[in-house]
């Protein structure tokens, strides 16, 4: 072949038409962009998690542990500090903290640490190194988030427990914390002697314990989990190293890029079905010159290398233009997403990923533009003298087989690089078929049923705006793909995060309880119920909690399950505590679903046990087992007679383990109140004397869950948008350029109806006709695609209903026809401004 | 006697098949001789065009045997008779059918790059001054007149010095006298190079100009 005429001819023939070729380039660009620009966010991620990963930890070794260390497991922890060059410690728990001067309270993580820690990363606060100021029992440090919600200063007050302390200083930034974290679940920092002082460690607390190591490097930590794994176990510790922390970090943030990267999949998917469409158009408008240079002499293959070269061409162009677009807009993602992850992200240019966009501009260009691209092959040069169109059908042609084949092989394969395994890409390309699938089908459904069923007797303009949707070269497929996509995106991401804020607010309006008192003793317990009622709010639940742990499953102790795991009993079980508690009928939210539920046993009986069923199976118990638990150091045997399913989405008190009446009235116990304030202020109220008379209690309101649940879903939903409005930007740039291209092939017509005497505001009203028509059915089927993702989501993600509100759905409906309506109609109005016969001399 | 540059034997186009089959041509047989000229008259319909298309390798015959150059067409694959096309055959059409995204040079350009003959340029430019257009030769055929865009598909024509020449109505398009100047020009750049010419015409004052007029009434010679 020819390639340096190939290369001529397509350079000759792109120079009249470069501006749309440049339209087709775009329906790319974004998409290409958007993967850029991710990738280059996750290449820089892992170096940063790289780079900062002992600051992560800010430790070499961490142990922790949920209960308080005996005797051998201090003895180990020792063991290892020996060889540690620094050891620090610390315990967590939550509690309410008071500000003095606003008298305002809020659920905190109290965290007591002893000097030094952290070994390794930056500390941010105000004033510099204040973590140092703890050795001052009366300091306190806290969250800077906390210092802005309550508007407190340093030197301000704080009460906590039984103790006030004075602010120290504000904490901006820690080892391995986010801002997002800081702002949703905020901490006090404070000495490990102070937070003795405040009392609120007492029997049934639930408390973390943390040891951290700075260790030498001589020390063998790559292969301490491994080396000492039955010691950990029997000691009930979990060890993290920062090779271990960094690898989970990773793949906590791998999840992440790996979405946003899927959109950014999405979008170009979005984008090569616009560049297709585009160039099917290109192709019918090509096909008079494709005939005369195979009149002249040209071969099919020669002809159709003059526009495979041009798509070739501008798709390295569209992949170029993407790559530094991408590279570009990867300097704003640190500044979305610092909040969420727990290293100092830093922007850097990627090569890797600008190759990657190059070589993806090329590849998506030549796959989607080859399948119309096909059909120059088949044009007749008998075309010159008279129009022959013989375009085989599309199943019949090996070469389009062939090229379909090639394209679905290669989505996957794409698909597969950015998922984890054959299940999820499989499930994904699906999922994409089954969306793209819909929108098509609706299409031609439309186009089929408007032709079957045309109704004759409409007012002309109607008719003909009607008649757009089915008449040969329309818009109708392209415009209800690019539209429906970019609706079903945007409408399912709009459900989720109604669905999961309706729930909650249901909890809410059902007369349920929606203010939880607990860590009460029970000395408290009357006078607080008492309280409650002088404040007109009725204790609507009132639940005795036990701590306890279970040492023998059916006579076997924890050394005996680790040495033998064919006992099929998890280690699990007998780490950490457990809240359990006692009653003679089951809640609300429980069904029991194997053995039979007793409710009530005589003291000296066996004690009863129902266990939650995910919790029995996963720690391997069934009905009938028997248990040997320690009740605060009492050893009380029991018998698992029943399992119960829990809904764990009611705002109630729910637990793995229930014990029947009579089994544990005597232990040491602390209880649950639950109430229903009528409004924030009086759960505000309640909450300010709560924590002035009752130090240690802790609360938590629903009204301030929802509102931090609105945040979180606000800040996710912000970044979730950013990334997903790349392909909705993409479906815009597809509907314009499907639009322009209509245009085209329009514009004559129009113009020999103005010439026949349609005014302008007759061909106004057949253009509205066809784009209210083409939005209308683009905006029903994509919510139909996001109201049937939101309902997957919500039976098998969320176990929950999902019924749109009417109001969102309306909204959504009304915006894209507006915008198609809007962008169909003055896109071509604008060209009819022209005088007529400056339109005809144009064409 | 010269010698046969087209032959056409008993050739039959029908489209279609079994009851539903139309045959446009019947049992068409004629030959033309090298350098001269005939012209196919007939009214709409008759299928002038057709049999234009199948002795030019656009198409293919039904059954019968058409010899280009002693070059049976019939059966050859697409791509070959595109190579007997741009090396044997020129082609006037009456919508002129330049390519409109190259300019007129260009335009005449094109069969001698297909061929690959090198320095085509100066050849193509002396092909638009003998058709009056070597100052227009970087305009697009949008900004061509009819009579002008006929000149430089005329000048295409004879790019590849023809050995046989089409032509669909040349003058079709055109106003009266405009249709004379690229008649004139037609017969004189094709009598210069020696061509066979073959028109389709309804006009028989042009078809009177040719060496011989083929007259087709429903499909068949008459």
């Amino acid at each position: 072949m020819n390639w340096q005429w190939i290369f001529l001819m397509a350079w000759r023939d792109s120079r009249r038409s470069r501006s749309r070729l440049f339209l087709y380039v775009t329906s790319i660009v974004l998409g290409i962009s958007a993967f850029v620009a991710m990738d280059t966010f996750k290449t820089n991620l892992n170096s940063d998690i790289d780079a900062q990963a002992a600051g992560l930890l800010g430790a070499d070794l961490e142990l922790s542990s949920r209960t308080a260390p005996q005797k051998e497991t201090r003895n180990f922890i020792d063991s290892i500090a020996k060889h540690s060059s620094a050891m620090a410690k610390e315990e967590r728990f939550v509690s309410m903290l008071r500000f003095a001067k606003s008298g305002e309270s809020r659920l905190i993580q109290v965290r007591g640490l002893s000097a030094g820690y952290p070994f390794y990363g930056d500390v941010q606060s105000e004033p510099q190194h204040v973590l140092n100021a703890l050795s001052d029992r009366s300091q306190i440090v806290l969250d800077n988030e906390l210092m802005l919600q309550f508007q407190a200063e340093i030197g301000d007050s704080v009460q906590l427990g039984n103790q006030t302390f004075h602010i120290a200083g504000k904490l901006m930034k820690m080892a391995g914390r986010t801002g997002f974290a800081s702002s949703m679940a905020p901490s006090a920092f404070l000495s490990l002697e102070a937070m003795q002082a405040t009392g609120l460690k007492q029997a049934g607390s639930r408390v973390d314990y943390f040891y951290y190591f700075k260790l030498p490097s001589s020390f063998p930590i790559a292969d301490f989990a491994q080396h000492h794994e039955e010691r950990l176990e029997r000691y009930q510790l979990s060890s993290a190293t920062v090779a271990s922390t960094k690898a989970n970090t990773g793949r906590s943030f791998a999840d992440v890029t790996r979405f946003m990267q899927l959109v950014g999949f999405a979008a170009l998917l979005l984008g090569a079905i616009g560049i297709s469409s585009s160039v099917h158009v290109y192709v019918q408008e090509k096909m008079m010159t494709v005939a005369t240079l195979r009149c002249l002499g040209a071969s099919a293959k020669k002809t159709f290398a003059v526009f495979f070269v041009q798509f070739a061409v501008i798709g390295t162009f569209a992949g170029t233009i993407g790559a530094v677009l991408g590279s570009l807009l990867q300097y704003l993602l640190p500044t979305l997403l610092q909040e969420f992850v727990p290293v100092n992200l830093s922007a850097a240019i990627s090569w890797a990923a600008i190759v990657q966009g190059i070589v993806l501009g090329l590849g998506i260009a030549i796959l989607f533009a080859a399948l119309p691209l096909t059909s120059i092959r088949k044009v007749s040069p008998l075309n010159t003298l008279r129009v022959a169109r013989d375009t085989a059908p599309l199943l019949k042609d090996p070469l389009r087989l062939a090229i379909i084949a090639l394209i679905v092989l290669c989505l996957t394969l794409f698909a597969r690089l950015q998922l984890e395994d054959w299940k999820q890409t499989i499930f994904f390309v699906i999922g994409i078929a089954l969306t793209f699938g819909a929108l098509y089908g609706t299409a031609r459904g439309l186009m089929f049923m408007v032709s079957r069923f045309f109704p004759q007797q409409w007012p002309y303009v109607w008719r003909q705006g009607l008649a757009n949707l089915f008449r040969p070269q329309n818009q109708t497929t392209v415009v209800i793909l690019a539209t429906g996509f970019g609706t079903a995106l945007i409408a399912t991401l709009s459900f989720v995060q109604e669905m999961l804020l309706k729930r909650v607010e249901l909890g809410n309006a059902q007369g349920q309880a929606n203010v939880v008192l607990f860590d009460i003793q029970p000395a408290q317990r009357e006078a607080l119920k008492s309280l409650m009622l002088n404040e007109k709010m009725p204790v609507m639940e009132e639940v005795p909690i036990v701590t306890l742990q279970i040492l023998r499953i059916n006579g076997h102790d924890l050394p005996a399950v680790i040495a033998d795991s064919t006992l099929g009993y998890s280690a699990r079980a007998f780490r950490g505590e457990i809240r359990a508690t006692y009653r003679d009928s089951l809640a609300d939210s429980e069904t029991l679903v194997g053995g039979e539920w007793v409710g009530q046993v005589q003291p000296k009986d066996t004690a009863q046990v129902s266990l939650e069923e995910g919790y029995a199976e996963r720690i391997g118990v069934k009905v009938g087992d028997t248990l040997l638990l320690n009740v605060q150091g009492l050893p009380i045997p029991a018998q698992v007679s029943s399992l119960r399913r829990v809904d764990w989405n009611r705002f109630q008190t729910n637990f793995r383990m229930v014990l029947a009446k009579g089994s544990l009235e005597r232990a040491p116990q602390f209880f649950v109140l639950m109430t229903k304030a009528p409004d924030e202020a009086a759960s505000a109220n309640l909450q300010r004397k709560v924590v002035r008379e009752f130090p240690n209690v802790s609360v938590i309101d629903l009204h301030s869950l929802i509102a931090t649940l609105g945040e979180i879903l606000n800040q996710i939903g912000a970044v979730i948008r950013f990334i997903g409005s790349f392909s909705i930007l993409t479906g815009i740039v597809v509907l314009f350029a499907s639009l322009m291209i209509s245009k085209y092939q329009r514009l004559n017509e129009y113009v020999l109806l103005r010439t026949i005497g349609a005014s302008k505001r007759q061909i106004g009203q057949i253009l509205l006709a066809e784009y209210l028509f083409l939005g209308f059915f683009s905006a029903i089927t994509g919510l139909g695609i996001a109201i049937a993702a939101t309902n997957t989501l919500a039976i098998y993600v969320f176990e929950a209903t999902f019924i749109p509100s009417a109001v969102v759905v309306t909204g959504f409906l009304l915006a894209v026809v507006v915008v198609c309506v809007v962008i169909g109609v003055f896109n071509s109005l604008s060209s009819l401004n022209k005088p007529t016969l400056e339109i005809l001399r144009e064409n | 006697m010269s010698k046969a540059i087209l032959r056409v034997r008993n050739v039959t186009k029908s489209y279609g098949v079994g009851e539903s089959a139309v045959t446009v041509l019947r049992d068409i047989d004629f030959s033309v001789a090298e350098g001269t000229s005939l012209a196919i008259v007939g009214p709409s319909g008759s299928g002038k065009t057709t049999l234009l298309g199948l002795c030019a390798g656009l198409d293919q015959s039904t059954s019968g045997d058409i010899l280009l150059n002693d070059i049976a067409l019939n059966g050859l694959h697409e791509d070959k008779l595109a190579a007997v096309r741009n090396a044997y055959v020129g082609f006037i059409f009456q919508n002129f059918q330049l390519l409109p995204t190259l300019t007129a040079l260009e335009n005449v350009m094109v069969p001698l790059e297909l061929r690959g003959v090198r320095n085509n340029k100066k050849t193509a430019l002396e092909l638009l001054e003998k058709v009056g257009l070597g100052h227009r030769s970087s305009h697009y055929p949008s900004q061509l007149s009819g009579g002008e865009q006929q000149r430089v598909a005329l000048a295409r024509a004879f790019a590849n010095r023809p050995k046989i020449l089409f032509a669909d109505e040349p003058t079709g398009n055109l106003d009266a006298e405009t249709g004379e100047l690229v008649e004139q020009l037609l017969f004189d750049l094709n009598r210069s190079a020696g061509t066979t010419l073959i028109l389709v015409t309804h006009d028989l004052e042009l078809a009177n100009k040719t060496d011989r007029v083929l007259s087709l009434k429903g499909g068949v010679m008459v």
